[in-house]
């Protein structure tokens, strides 16, 4: 089947088997490998991706339901060069270890900061209890999104 | 100003390998499959004991997209998977074979592989594979195996593959004499690592070239290489394994495990590139399981609480095969029963039975988790019952300095570790600085009282960590011809931060900026032997094999500028990142880049390390729910000189969460029929970032490691050993009226709120 959707703003149309899940299509046909499949069932947030903005489990969608909408992965948050003021704070506080869950936890802090810039902790942390990490015990991730608000309040991002 | 020697080591370095994955450019294994390849899938046995009496893939075969269906008898002669460090020949009748025939042993075992142009394609195929399988009874726990009723193995002729003691003293004569005797079970239940990314393989055979490559290793790169080189009838030469970013392994990711057979094979079959990646069920039913056993141990004490000795036996549930490493966590459980305790007379031993549920392996702490768990509970009891003070049972009884380096009850298996010492350390002056940071005193106050309905409770344990396992690792460094280093290394990454760890050491040992280093690491093309990463060793082994490497790379500049300018080699000074041959202007690395310098070096060592440290708990536990809640939770460590306490500090809290995960929430659950009842993580309970919010982690660097050059000891498996220990001995403390034995793991609301029912219900009785 065609789809036509934007991803990280360049519009693209795929010729999708019906069955084919969002997070395949990103990985399989545009080479997307930033967003990650770690359960597949929608529990662990590893292939969060933005979806007209808002966080989306990529697994849990079918890519014909993503026509006409705007998705954005972590390779469309990211700069050309350099890191964002979101991805710079998760390196400053060491919130990341093997970087499988990272992606999903950006893309998650991303559309949550852009929204709610002033989060409070408890806010994070209830927001982020839907992304699992196995290796940092989440207490750097938490204290690298808090570090981040200034930013987005700010509109440097 | 240069602030060298030590500009990195002991810095809160930002990691190198951030600024990849925080931008998705990471690569791992999945990512890796080419519009030419192949994808993998793999029909796994859905009941947990069976003879096969028929496997029909015809249907399968003649479906879109199906290049091969492989079985047994593809095959041909099944290899069997063999135990990776100490061969015990005990093991050796419960191997696993890479694929079943004849019998299938647990839900998961794999019996056929289906190759086609998807995944999605080889799944449809796989749906028409007929399967028939007849059922046998099934042994699904410790107390089947050991009534030996129904066998695994008939030929072996026993569920119980081997016994391993731990032995000093006379253990009999002491609890013969002792004043104060008691004796508790425990039981920890099964589960597992659970690393994020699940586990995949990417193989090509190049037909033309006569080579195999396969991406996807991790851990132990050189020997799965070997064993799968063996296996197909290869030259090790013949066989490369890749090292790609890697999702985390805690001890179970990069053991060889059947796919790491059938993959590989499946793309020899094929003639082309193969991808397998699991799917969650899968990794829940195939990849290995850990800790569960249970243990029936007592511990004697005179009456001041000195410990006398330490007796029992622990029963521990290893699955249906013996797997690459495990043997490892019954050996530990027996061998660091006594922790970082002086106990003169011990003899525990751990029972290695086979049952129908997957085979079990490693998983960060192995065999010390549970330990713990078990003497820390005992110590709380002796420290009652004697009316001694729980701190001060602990700091009479903690090896003291003055008996280092303190041997550990020796192993009666003969094994690399059968004589292992503790290596030195301040464990009594370590556990007060705990106990201070900790606010005891003020949080004793507050022991045992309801306060909002909820009781309050604290506690404290000790450990120790093993790590460094020999018995070498190798590192490489070439000088390239723009003056920068590549430094090659038989360590592999685990997402742990080994890239940082080992630049921010090679950086001083060479004096120049991280900058101009780049690390390649984890893969056999790259060091002609090397050993890779499991037991804590990486820092330690890989550390000091790049500072060995280091100081060759130097003596060869000054070898090479002292033949270039006619001086001896003695008088030529390699320092800040420069040449300095008398008389003329300092030379860049830059100016020796056409030598082609390659210097390569091996670290041995045969002294494991100890790190060593204390933890401390307080815990609320609201009696109308049995929900617990960790209100403050704090772990100090010494490992040593420390490399990076940025990596460090992420590895304790890391660890910390994952023990607290093993103490309230992971289980994999069984019915009788040996049917696998975990298969989701919606079933299997994670931490999440709402659970444990309140966890403190403090490095002390008390007393470098005096082993080798470095100072370092092995780190990252500390943060949860004392877990379990800790927070049973928390809760028990919350009640003081009550006989409250929190003696099983998980903790979930469901036992805790049934433990103080059992407790009231038998207080009352008594009155």
């Amino acid at each position: 089947m065609a789809v036509t959707l934007q991803v990280n703003g360049a519009t693209r149309t795929l010729d999708v088997p019906p069955r084919m899940t969002l997070a395949d299509a990103l990985r399989t046909q545009l080479s997307l490998t930033g967003t990650h499949l770690g359960c597949e069932h929608g529990v662990c947030g590893a292939c969060t991706v933005l979806v007209d903005g808002a966080a989306v489990r990529s697994c849990l969608m079918l890519t014909v339901q993503a026509e006409g909408s705007s998705v954005t992965t972590v390779e469309g948050l990211s700069l050309p060069e350099g890191l964002t003021p979101l991805q710079q704070s998760f390196k400053k506080h060491h919130a990341l270890q093997c970087g499988f869950c990272t992606p999903g936890m950006i893309t998650t802090a991303h559309a949550l900061l852009t929204h709610e810039a002033n989060a409070d902790e408890a806010r994070v942390r209830e927001v982020i209890s839907g992304n699992l990490c196995r290796c940092t015990g989440y207490v750097p991730i938490i204290e690298a999104i808090l570090d981040a608000r200034a930013a987005y309040g700010a509109g440097e991002t | 100003m240069n602030p060298r020697p030590n500009a990195y080591v002991g810095a809160p370095i930002e990691r190198v390998e951030d600024y990849r994955f925080l931008r998705g450019e990471g690569t791992y294994v999945a990512d890796l499959a080419r519009a030419d390849s192949f994808h993998a899938v793999i029909l796994r046995s859905p009941v947990a004991h069976g003879v096969i009496r028929r496997i029909d893939a015809s249907e399968a075969l003649g479906m879109l997209g199906v290049r091969a269906v492989i079985t047994a008898a593809e095959i041909g002669e099944r290899p069997k998977i063999p135990l990776r460090q100490t061969i015990i020949p005990e093991g050796e009748p419960y191997y696993q074979p890479v694929i079943a025939t004849g019998h299938v042993r647990y839900v998961g075992e794999p019996i056929a592989v289906v190759v086609a142009q998807s995944a999605a394609l080889a799944e449809d195929a796989l749906e028409h594979i007929a399967l028939e399988i007849d059922p046998l009874p099934v042994v699904a726990g410790t107390q089947a195996a050991l009534a030996d009723e129904t066998l695994l193995f008939e030929a072996s002729g026993t569920n119980k593959t081997v016994v391993f003691h731990a032995r000093c003293g006379d253990a009999d004569a002491a609890f013969a004499t002792a004043p104060y005797v008691r004796r508790e079970r425990f039981k920890i239940q099964r589960h597992t690592a659970l690393p994020m990314e699940p586990r995949g393989l990417f193989a090509e055979w190049k037909d033309e070239a006569g080579q195999l490559i396969v991406w996807g290793a991790a851990k132990v790169p050189f020997f799965n290489r070997a064993l799968l080189a063996r296996m197909l009838g290869l030259d090790k030469a013949q066989v490369e394994m890749m090292e790609v970013d890697v999702g985390g392994g805690f001890g179970a990711r990069g053991e060889f495990y059947p796919e790491d057979f059938l993959i590989p094979f499946a793309a020899f079959h094929v003639g082309g590139s193969v991808a397998w990646s699991e799917d969650r069920r899968e990794h829940l039913i195939a990849m290995n399981h850990a800790r569960e056993m249970e243990a029936d141990v007592e511990i004697a004490c005179a009456s001041d609480g000195m410990v006398l000795g330490l007796r029992g036996n622990v029963d521990v549930d290893t699955g249906a095969y013996v797997r690459t490493n495990g043997f490892t966590p019954p050996r530990n459980v027996a061998q660091f029963m006594s922790g970082p305790y002086r106990v003169p007379n011990i003899h525990v031993s751990a029972t290695v039975l086979v049952t129908n549920k997957t085979p079990a392996g490693t998983y960060r702490g192995p065999g010390r988790y549970e330990s713990a768990f078990c003497f820390e509970r005992l110590l709380d009891h002796a420290a009652a019952d004697l009316g001694v003070d729980r701190a001060e049972i602990r700091r009479r009884n903690l090896v003291s300095e003055a008996e280092m380096p303190y041997p550990l009850a020796p192993m009666g298996h003969a094994d690399n570790m059968t004589q292992t010492r503790c290596d030195g350390g301040a464990y009594a002056e370590l556990m007060d600085n705990c106990l201070a940071a900790f606010g005891w005193e003020e949080k004793l106050a507050l022991n045992g009282k309801l306060i909002d309905g909820r009781h309050h409770g604290i506690a404290l344990g000790n450990y120790i960590e093993g790590g460094a396992s020999g018995p070498s690792e190798a590192a490489r460094m070439d000088l390239e011809a723009d003056g920068s280093v590549s430094l090659y290394v038989g360590s592999s990454g685990l997402g742990q931060g080994v890239e940082t760890i080992l630049i921010q050491i090679a950086a001083d040992a060479l004096e120049i900026p991280m900058e101009r280093l780049r690390i390649f690491h984890g893969s056999t093309t790259l060091v002609k032997q090397g050993y890779g990463s499991f037991h804590s060793r990486s820092t330690v082994m890989g550390g000091n094999a790049v500072v060995l490497a280091a100081t060759a790379l130097k003596d060869a500049l000054r070898a090479t500028a002292a033949a270039r300018h006619g001086c001896a080699a003695e008088d030529v000074c390699v320092s800040d990142g420069l040449v300095h041959v008398p008389g003329r202007p300092a030379l860049g690395f830059v100016a020796f880049g056409a030598e082609r310098i390659s210097v390569e070096r091996d670290f041995f060592n045969t002294t494991l390390t100890y790190s060593y440290g204390a933890h401390a708990a307080h815990v609320a536990v609201d009696p109308k729910t049995g929900h617990v809640e960790v209100l403050d939770y704090l772990a100090v460590d010494d490992v040593g000189r420390v490399i990076n306490p940025l990596t460090l500090h992420g590895q304790v809290i890391g660890a910390l969460v994952q023990g607290l995960g093993s103490t309230f929430l992971e289980e994999l659950r069984y019915d009788e029929d040996g049917q696998a009842l975990t298969g989701s993580l919606a079933d299997y309970l994670l931490p999440t970032a709402s659970d444990f919010p309140h966890l403190r982690a403090h490095s002390l660097e008390l007393r470098a490691c005096p082993n080798n050059p470095l100072g370092v000891k092995g780190a990252g498996e500390g943060g949860l050993i004392s877990v379990g220990g800790v927070i049973a001995n928390a809760i028990a403390a919350a009640f003081p009226g009550l006989d409250l034995k929190p003696n099983q793991l998980p903790l979930s609301p469901e036992r805790v709120w049934g433990l103080i029912a059992e407790a009231k219900a038998s207080k009352k009785r008594a009155a």
